[in-house]
């Protein structure tokens, strides 16, 4: 291939949208270490390049290592708690899936605890559960784990401030600019509406981080099911094309 | 006449499933936790197998499940270490946040399905990302190659840069910046380093220290506070 036309090639970027009106800002001063970590300027917008349209696609295997879709089964016995199925879709902006990228998954156990040294709040460590998986989505951008659902915990945010039950999800999408952590929450909980993490996020945004208890996705005589669906940014259908004149 | 109890679901409500909510799905933070979650070992080491990145210090050892280094062997270029201070507000050092990095190989590919340069070798040993946690002193560091010069928007070429992710407790979503090379070559005319208010480039530019460490400092905020990009 020529010169001429690998720079042809290059100059057509087709850009990831910029964050939707769900976004939530940087400082959120009701989340207390916003007020020290926040950028105080505004970030910088920059023209997409090579750099944030591409992502490490299919090397998921070879950076985390392969699926563990089941955190109950990881010790010698199961966990304490109420098993629990999570499904869902992967998609994009315009509801096309997002096939073969990889979903990281953290949580605290039952009790509200995490396996984590610096969490000592007295609740009860489960030697059975340590509350990581890892999922991959199909060719339809469809996932599915099983764990159990994680308990509430408190935090020094303020006084008496309780972290509503949640399972944290760690995306990467196909290209820099996608990478997406967020939280899911449970549909039945009454800490959502007065934690301040989640109310970071405007309404009615906020709702789109509370799963759908489905009974179809419910495994009879066995676990509750939840659906989750995640939604990177997308890209516009016309790529933008430069005039070339100059060849 | 009874009701078809098999058929009931429960009613919706506005959640994640309602279609007049459909849109991108919002960040959180990844919280102070994430240890046991994210970083595996050698995940800072795109070069050779280590455990640099991860925090096995953190937790049990039995509870660490993350994967160990899935390095293949060594890429081509020229082998560098990256690292560097996180700071508040205040100029303390943050051992509770993670950084990625994503960069092209040595030749300037990436790889990627999108990056379709044929012409520009792949690497077979090299995939271009990297996580790392913070240590106990609020230093990030990985040992990578020194990537090559990519193209711009327009006929421009890249100075050779790592794309830089920062995400931690407190931070609700993602910060993204870049690091440039003090010697590398285009600085001057780099696109995007052209964006950069003049005054505030240094604090995209890593500088090689005697130990032979490319040293930046990340500051989320106040004084000398980094370039964040919007993408
Ligand atoms: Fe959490």
């Amino acid at each position: 291939m020529s010169q001429v036309t690998s720079r042809l090639i290059s100059r057509v970027i087709l850009p990831y949208r910029r964050e939707d009106a769900g976004a939530p800002p940087s400082l959120h001063a009701d989340y207390r270490s916003t007020m020290l970590r926040a950028p105080r300027l505004a970030p910088l917008a920059i023209p997409a390049t090579l750099t944030e349209v591409t992502g490490p696609d299919h090397a998921w295997a070879r950076l985390m290592g392969p699926a563990m879709a089941d955190l109950t089964v990881q010790h010698r016995g199961e966990p304490q708690g109420q098993r629990i199925v999570v499904a869902g879709l992967v998609l994009d902006e315009q509801a096309r899936p997002v096939p073969d990228t990889v979903i990281e998954i953290w949580q605290a156990n039952a009790a509200g605890r995490y396996i984590h040294s610096r969490d000592d709040w007295p609740a009860p460590l489960d030697p059975n559960f340590t509350g990581v998986g890892r999922v991959i989505t199909d060719a339809e951008g469809r996932y599915r784990f099983v764990s159990i659902r994680p308990g509430a915990y408190p935090w020094g945010n303020h006084k008496n401030a309780w972290r509503p039950a949640h399972i944290h999800l760690s995306l990467l999408g196909p290209a820099f600019a996608t990478r997406l952590v967020t939280q899911m929450y449970f549909p039945d909980d009454p800490l959502i509406e007065i934690d301040p993490i989640a109310n970071a996020v405007p309404m009615p945004y906020r709702q789109r981080l509370v799963a759908r208890f489905d009974i179809g996705t419910t495994v009879p005589n066995w676990a509750l099911g939840y659906r989750f669906d995640i939604v990177l940014k997308g890209r516009d259908q016309t790529p933008f094309e430069e005039e070339h004149d100059d060849h | 006449m009874t009701t078809d109890l098999e058929a009931l679901n429960a009613a919706p409500r506005l959640d994640n499933q309602d279609p007049t909510l459909f849109g991108q799905t919002p960040s959180q933070t990844v919280g102070p936790f994430f240890h046991y979650g994210l970083p595996w070992k050698g995940g800072a080491d795109l070069v050779g197998r280590s455990d640099l990145g991860a925090r096995p210090d953190l937790m049990p050892p039995e509870h660490f499940l993350l994967a160990t280094s899935g390095v293949s062997g060594a890429p081509q270029g020229e082998v560098i270490e990256i690292a560097g201070g996180i700071y508040d507000g205040q100029g303390t050092p943050l051992n509770d946040v993670m950084v990625e990095i994503w960069h092209a190989n040595a030749a300037g590919r990436y790889a990627s399905d999108e990056d379709g340069r044929e012409e520009v070798p792949l690497d077979p040993h090299f995939v271009g990302f990297g996580r790392g946690a913070t240590d106990a002193n609020g230093i990030w560091r990985f040992r990578t190659i020194r990537p090559g010069r990519v193209p711009g928007p327009g006929n421009t070429l890249q100075a050779p840069h790592i794309a830089l992710s920062v995400l931690g407790r407190g931070l609700l979503k993602r910060l993204a910046t870049r690091l440039y090379f003090a010697d590398g070559e285009g600085n001057g005319d780099d696109p995007i380093l052209a964006l950069v208010p003049p005054e505030r480039r240094d604090t995209l530019i890593a500088r090689r220290r005697p130990d032979g460490v490319w040293w930046l400092d990340i500051v989320l905020q106040g004084e000398n506070e980094t370039v964040f990009f919007d993408l």
